[in-house]
């Protein structure tokens, strides 16, 4: 199994795919890594040369924002909505969605499972 | 969808001609607005805003890091108390 970029290891699949396992890649990006990288898309994982791998890995390392550092910055955008009082923060701090969805129905994928009064499954 | 940023940032002209105003003597005072759709831009920092709710004025203090935001996200309009909590009992 290959390793691109900290511990991603994708294989076995062509690499316009394998590399969006790594958080923050997705297809538009990848193929742009690999016209950079002037690797075919279709090349498996496992077939890349040496030379190829490290163009890719450098590309990245000082392009793009990935994994940990990525996820950090979107925790920080979100932590100063909460900070400085806006009100997407106030939506992100009860949990209940950001971009003006309707929350009279549905909205349950931020919200959680349904917990009305009398509800069977409490205890 | 985000405004075209060939306008510009929407700012309330005379809210910002206060500020200005403020920002040239020197004096800090409570500006009461309902320009609640105006863009905070960076003079604002420091000033103490009475933005309107639709009821009263709610001072709010400008940081920085509410540059760029519009001056009504920091001051809600609604007010929900929550449900009785019925379903709490066993």
């Amino acid at each position: 199994m290959a390793r691109i970029v900290g511990v991603d290891i994708p294989d076995k699949k062509h690499i316009e795919i394998a590399l969006t396992y790594i958080f923050g890649i997705g297809r538009t990006s990848a193929q742009k890594i690999l016209t950079k990288a002037r690797v075919p898309f279709n090349t498996k994982t496992r077939d890349l040369t040496e030379d190829q791998t490290v163009k890719i890995r450098e590309i990245i390392e000082n392009e793009y924002k990935i994994e940990g550092s990525l996820r950090s910055e979107t925790t920080q955008n979100i932590k100063r909505l909460m900070d400085i009082g806006a009100y997407r923060g106030l939506r992100h701090r009860h949990g209940l969605p950001v971009h003006g969805q309707r929350t009279h129905t549905n909205a349950r994928t931020r919200k959680g499972p349904r917990h009305r009064p009398g509800s069977k499954r409490r205890k | 969808m985000a405004r075209s940023i060939k306008k510009g940032p929407y700012i309330d002209e005379k809210l910002f001609a206060k500020i200005e105003r403020m920002n040239n003597t020197g004096e800090k005072r409570v500006i009461k607005t309902w320009a609640r759709r105006s863009t905070i831009s960076p003079e604002y920092v420091g000033h103490t805003l009475a933005v309107h709710n639709g009821n009263k004025f709610i001072p709010i203090f400008i940081t920085e890091n509410m540059v760029g935001h519009k001056v009504g996200e920091f001051v809600p309009t609604r007010m929900y108390r929550g449900h009785t909590s019925r379903g709490k009992k066993r």
